[in-house]
């Protein structure tokens, strides 16, 4: 099974034994390249059923060619794309607004000097991070349905929850889900500001001291500058990813009393895709959310190229 | 100044008190419900419904013992173990080896089948158009559409040919020379030298499979391919159905059993039985998480 220069066996001619090699490799890469195109590339190929009436099982050739018509549908369904947008931008942009708290507690947690609590609470708030959307479902289920604990421990006190329960409070279903997304998330992304802070020299904090600064003010001058460059990283990211806020834990907690302010992009490609069953129209929307991703990436790409003279990907 | 000093030092001391104090609070909202689940699950229903909070009362593993004749969730249990396992090292096979080859100075269009790679993580079709695809590939009610279309992963060939490029280059030249070819490096060199990140990249891996469940959800119906991801979903939406049905199975064999079955800790028990698995082995293997979001963070 070695792949070594062929030459001997077969008449290249005159290519050298450096070049049979190259040509092996590739021949050998095309194994792994095939599985990349069949699932990444070649699905792209149904972006065109856009311009069609899809049917299933019906072959392309025997489908309706539609045209923009299913393009136009976004304009006249515009009254559910934009509450649907508003769903998807009003909850990236807590998420935003959030992004700095990661790394606030990556400080919080570099401040404490017994080493073992430290430790102790960094693996324990990494874990969420490690689990389904549908277990954390069912973690919520079990704290806040009307029979789950949150509510029996509020009673306990005299205090009242929505009578739905949080889980179908449409009111709240946008900070809660946000807090969800933080509490899964927040350890974890915490260690990217962990490393960036044990980089630090100590000498900073040592001329810092002689200054007369002291531990607050160390973090302010010494811990903060150094992770800010980390920070705008993410952050650009963040909002080249504004439009994906990803489908799982809206589909999970989907409930129709909270539908109305539940449903994000992602969601609703869902919904009339496999739903409502319009395939071309769902398509149309996916393909939205893929290009204009795509353009904010570039767009961020190029701010941080400017800003920081390093691109981000 | 003596005076202004001591101020100070008690306004430290509050301030390290009240970090203490929020550090710890968020790790007990991080520790505490996955405890609450555990503890109800293990205690009598009558007892657990009139509220329990730090301790399980009536301690019983009675529920356990049910579940666990549940033949579905057995099942289940063994194809997410299996698609687990499977997909982990296929994953980490194809991407170390394809990682391996993308460093070969040799090989012909490197960079554009490296960059054909890369685009993917930025590139998403959609739900529809994988759907419709996995349809045509033949991949509907098929355990293959659990560990094929991940077997090659973006982020995990940049960790692996970011690590491989920095091995020293010597131990492989040596090898070339006594005649070592590609596999031959690859398996008795390159390989082992580099079980720390093979370690991270199984580890991201597994516990992706473990924990993913739309494929399940959108292309296998086929009862005999569900995952413990999905079963737990449907658990959690119709568990009074799976309840009733347990009632009837152990009341033929123990009649005091059925007092302990219900909805909701047939639901803390599938949400255990679900998550123990990752609980067990995160805290061992969490220095291999870290350092895969370390090495992607350096690369980009």
């Amino acid at each position: 099974m070695e792949i070594q220069p062929a030459t001997k066996f077969l008449h290249f001619g005159k290519l050298k034994p450096k070049t049979v090699l190259g040509m092996q490799y590739f021949a050998f890469s095309l194994v792994f390249l095939t599985i990349v195109i069949l699932f990444s590339y070649v699905p792209l190929f149904s972006w065109s059923y856009a311009f069609f009436n899809y049917k299933p099982g019906l072959k392309i050739g025997q489908m309706n060619f539609t045209g923009l018509a299913n393009f136009k549908k976004v304009l006249d369904d515009w009254k559910e794309v934009a509450r649907v947008l508003r769903n998807t931008l009003v909850m990236s942009f807590i998420g935003i607004i959030c992004s700095p708290l990661p790394a606030l507690f990556a400080i919080m947690l570099n401040e404490l000097s017994n080493v073992r609590f430290r430790k102790v609470a960094q693996t324990i708030t990494t874990l969420p991070n490690f689990i389904s959307w549908i277990v954390v479902f069912g973690v919520s289920w079990a704290m806040f349905s009307s029979s789950g604990l949150v509510p029996s421990v509020v009673k306990l006190f005299g205090g009242s929850t929505p009578s739905t329960g949080i889980l179908g409070s449409n009111q709240w279903v946008w900070l809660f889900q946000s807090a969800l997304g933080i509490w899964k998330s927040l350890g974890w992304n915490a260690i990217i500001y962990l490393a960036a802070i044990s980089g630090i020299n100590q000498d900073l904090y040592d001329a810092a001291k002689i200054d007369g600064a002291n531990r607050l003010q160390s973090i302010l001058h010494v811990t903060v500058p150094s992770i800010v460059p980390t920070y705008l990283v993410l952050l650009l990211l963040a909002v080249s990813n504004i439009l994906n806020n990803g489908f799982d834990q809206y589909f999970v907690f989907y409930n129709s009393l909270v539908s109305d302010r539940i449903e994000v992009l992602d969601y609703y490609v869902y919904k009339i895709g496999i739903l409502v069953s319009d395939y071309s129209y769902s398509i149309v929307l996916g393909m939205f959310k893929s290009l204009i991703s795509i353009l904010l990436l570039f767009t961020v790409n190029t701010i941080s190229k400017n800003l920081r003279g390093n691109t981000l990907v | 100044m003596q005076k202004a000093k001591l101020r100070l030092s008690a306004s430290e001391k509050l301030l390290n008190g009240l970090n203490y104090l929020l550090v710890g609070l968020f790790t007990f909202l991080c520790f505490y419900p996955f405890y609450y689940i555990i503890i109800y699950s293990v205690s009598n229903a009558t007892e657990a419904s009139q509220g329990i909070y730090l301790w399980p009362r009536g301690f019983t593993l009675e529920l356990y013992e049910n579940i666990f004749q549940q033949a579905d969730l057995i099942h289940a249990f063994t194809i997410s173990a299996l698609r687990t396992v499977l997909g982990t090292i296929l994953c980490v096979l194809a991407s170390s080896m394809f990682a391996y080859l993308l460093i070969q100075r040799e090989m012909l269009f490197r960079k554009v089948v490296y960059r054909l790679v890369i685009i993917t993580m930025y590139l998403n079709a959609g739900l529809i158009p994988w759907y419709i695809t996995m349809k045509m590939y033949g991949l509907k009610n098929n355990f293959l559409l659990y560990i094929l279309p991940g077997m090659i992963n973006a982020f995990y060939l940049i960790l692996m040919k970011t690590y491989i490029e920095q091995l020293p280059a010597s131990l492989e030249e040596s090898a070339a020379l006594d005649g070592a070819g590609f596999f031959t490096k690859f398996f008795k060199v390159v390989l082992p030298l580099s079980k720390p990140i093979l370690a991270t990249i199984a580890v991201y891996s597994a516990v992706g499979q473990w924990n993913s469940w739309l494929d399940n959800y959108f292309l296998a119906s086929d009862k005999k391919l569900q995952t413990l991801q999905l079963i737990l979903y449907k658990y959690l939406n119709q568990a009074e159905a799976l309840a009733n049905s347990m009632k009837n199975a152990s009341a033929v064999s123990n009649a005091t059993a059925v007092s302990n079955i219900n909805p909701t800790n047939v639901r803390m028990a599938t949400i255990v039985v679900t998550v123990v698995p990752i609980m067990l082995v995160y805290p061992f293997l969490q220095k291999y998480f870290a350092k895969g979001i370390l090495l992607g963070a350096v690369k980009g």
